[in-house]
């Protein structure tokens, strides 16, 4: 019994000696072995992937890269029969839609976020919610089509039509609206991603507002705080990380989003005016358009330019965000 | 095309079911959209007659020309022909297969389909921005009987490259110099003016949407969707409407004997559609493999033979029967790597 007891005790001591058990610990070295380098495989492949991406977006786009070189980005002239390329109204097509987008989707996002964080009764959160949520599962291409055949056809008669009418003869904010009262081009182009991108920013926007502690919101209600000022001086301040991503997030897709823009932007390759109503082209229109026809060649190579510079694009605005979120983390850090 | 690929896999599944133990062969073929929907009719019905699956994907005739080039189909299929300096530079031999038409469709309130007359001339300036009103002088002075209404014309066309828009701009290009001069032809082009549809269901949609538009799209599109229509002067002078007879007779007025290399737009004949072409297959002239090559000229073979009812039933137009006997005799060209002919009838 002694010996027994006194055994087992001293295993026990060397166990507690030796806090770590061997045996286990070794089967779960190996499996933290292969899961870091299986991980670390997915992260490498990742940027493997993405340089093999640019490196053969730039590869297609040589021949058009060595007769145009950077003058592509500022030339307005697409013509496939004489093999002349320049992307600016492609270029100016793409931001100028997603601009319009964000001017009207984030404060209508923000709206909806801050009506169902802090406005909205609790029986309508849930389907309310439920409902925005859906409107980003709705295909790009059923807003295509619904923006051609229902919006733009009120869009021409209900807006257009007065303000030309309105500004007909005005110079500078005539010209503005001028074009073919057929409700396609940029302003209904973008509007339709406003409508489109509302889901993913709001979505965001709502669950950032969420986490913010109710101990700080009430503590700012407490000391006699009106709803406006505690999300604007409290939840804002608090969830702005989020909410600029949830932004980006919008970005990212009005930039890339192609379906639905071909279908109301008018696929139009002239820069003739700077009107919102003028149709017009975005990048991706147009390499959904061109691509399948386009003849190997000079053409061949500047739709793909064109895809290296949207490539290009979605950098810099990811760069951008990344920047934008350092320095309100750096001004955070000042401030306390 | 969804309606092509369950009609297929149901056909292989019942193929499948019937020689579970026979290997079904399979030829693949890619490239223009405009005759795909015949192709798809034509291999249903070729399947059913003797268990050969023809796959055809309409991926458009620039992307099929790179895959039968790069040898990864049977055969290419383009709306545009290629030059004979082309194809002997890539080893290769076309075909045509049937013949459509483009017509310039309407929305004008008050009138009706065959009731406007335009000529090239004038379709080629509302496309270039001079002619802007619908009762602008040289519309009137060609339609003195019609109500024309003073409101801006809205030109539509095609967004995406397509051999629609080649045939169209080709047409333009013979009858307006300044056309000629200023655009030129091509499955895309610089257009100054208009707003751009996708496919002709797109151009379709802008036309009948938009009071006052002018568009262009397949015959048999316009057709089967009641577009109305214009009538258009060919080069004999005389107005014509897009029917069967009248694509015919642009297709009698080629001479096919020297090379398939025909666009069929403008042709003479008093009783031909302006704006008329053919399409195209193109095959390799050195098969690397012998047997795919001649089971694909076999179905076109049995194509020729019974599919013209099929394409009358689409609305394509098939070749004369002189043309098929000359397109016969141009398969003999095709050999295996030894020289020795693949199609034998």
């Amino acid at each position: 019994m002694d010996v027994t007891v006194s055994e087992t005790f001293s295993r026990d001591l060397s166990t507690a000696q030796e806090p770590e058990q061997p045996p286990v610990r070794r089967s779960g070295r190996l499996g933290d072995l292969i899961f870091e380098n299986l991980a670390r495989g997915a992260a490498i492949l990742t940027l493997l992937l993405l340089a093999a991406i640019i490196l053969s977006l730039v590869i297609g786009a040589w021949p058009s890269i060595k007769a145009f070189g950077l003058g592509f980005l500022w030339t307005a002239e697409w013509d496939p029969v004489q093999e002349k390329f320049g992307g600016l109204v492609m270029i100016y097509g793409t931001l100028m839609t997603s601009l319009i987008a964000l001017i009207i989707a984030v404060p209508v996002s923000f709206g909806i976020a801050l009506f169902l964080t802090e406005l909205s009764p609790r029986w309508l959160k849930r389907p309310l919610g439920t409902a925005i949520e859906l409107l980003a599962a709705i295909p790009s291409i059923v807003y295509g089509m619904w923006g051609l055949l229902v919006f733009a056809p009120i869009l021409a008669a209900y807006v257009q039509q007065p303000l030309q009418k309105m500004f007909g003869g005005v110079p500078f904010l005539g010209p503005l609206f001028s074009g073919a009262p057929v409700g396609i081009g940029i302003l209904s182009a973008g509007i339709i991603l406003a409508i489109m991108i509302i889901p993913f920013i709001a979505a965001v926007m709502r669950d950032v507002f969420e986490i913010t502690p109710s101990m700080l919101k009430e503590s700012a209600y407490g000391v006699g705080a009106t709803t406006w000022e505690v999300v604007w001086r409290v939840v804002l301040p608090y969830t702005k990380a989020g909410v600029i991503g949830g932004i980006m997030l919008g970005l990212g897709r009005a930039l890339g989003e192609t379906m639905a823009v071909t279908f109301v932007i008018g696929n139009f390759n002239q820069l003739n005016s700077l009107s919102l109503f003028e149709a017009a082209n975005s990048i991706t229109s147009a390499l959904a358009n061109e691509f399948a026809e386009a003849s190997p060649g000079l053409h061949e190579a500047s739709l793909i330019y064109l895809g290296l510079i949207l490539f290009l694009i979605t950098l810099v605005v990811l760069s951008f965000s990344k920047y934008l979120l350092l320095r309100l983390k750096k001004n955070e850090g000042s401030k306390t | 095309m969804s309606h092509f690929s369950i009609r297929s896999l149901a056909a292989a599944f019942a193929l499948a079911g019937a020689f579970s133990t026979a290997i079904a062969q399979e030829v693949t073929g890619a490239g223009a959209t405009f005759p795909a929907p015949l192709y798809a009719k034509w291999a249903d019905a070729y399947n059913k007659a003797t268990g050969v699956r023809i796959n055809y994907q309409s991926v458009g005739s620039g992307a099929g020309l790179r895959q039968i080039r790069g040898k990864t189909v049977d055969f290419g299929a383009s709306d545009m022909p290629l030059t004979d300096e082309e194809l002997s530079k890539d080893g290769l031999m076309q075909f045509p297969t049937v013949i459509g038409g483009v017509v310039p469709v309407i929305n004008i309130e008050g009138i009706a389909t065959r009731q406007m007359k335009l000529t090239g001339q004038v379709l080629g300036d509302i496309y270039l921005g001079k002619i802007t009103k619908w009762n602008d002088p040289a519309i009137v002075a060609l339609n003195p009987g019609l109500k024309l209404p003073d409101a801006q014309i809205s030109p539509v066309r095609r967004a995406d490259g397509s051999g629609t828009t080649f045939i169209f701009t080709n047409y333009l290009s013979k009858v307006n110099a300044e056309w000629k001069a200023k655009v030129g032809d091509g499955t895309a082009v610089n257009w100054p003016v208009g707003a751009g549809g996708k496919g002709n269901e797109g151009v379709a949609a802008f036309v009948q949407r938009l009071p006052n538009s002018i568009g262009y799209v397949e015959y048999a599109y316009a057709k089967q969707n009641k577009l109305p229509y214009t009538l258009l002067q060919n080069s004999a002078g005389s107005f014509v409407a897009p029917e069967d007879a009248a694509f015919k007779a642009a297709a009698a007025g080629a001479d096919w004997s020297k090379t398939f290399y025909q666009i069929l737009t403008n042709q003479p004949g008093k009783d031909a559609w302006p704006i008329t072409g053919a399409t195209f297959i193109m095959m390799q002239l050195k098969q690397d493999k012998p047997q795919q090559a001649a089971a694909a000229l076999k179905f076109f073979d049995w194509a020729y033979a019974n599919g013209d009812k099929m394409a009358d039933d689409l609305d394509y137009v098939p070749l004369p029967d002189s043309v098929e006997t000359l397109i016969r005799q141009q398969w003999g060209k095709i050999t295996d790597a030894g020289g020795k002919q693949v199609f034998t009838r």
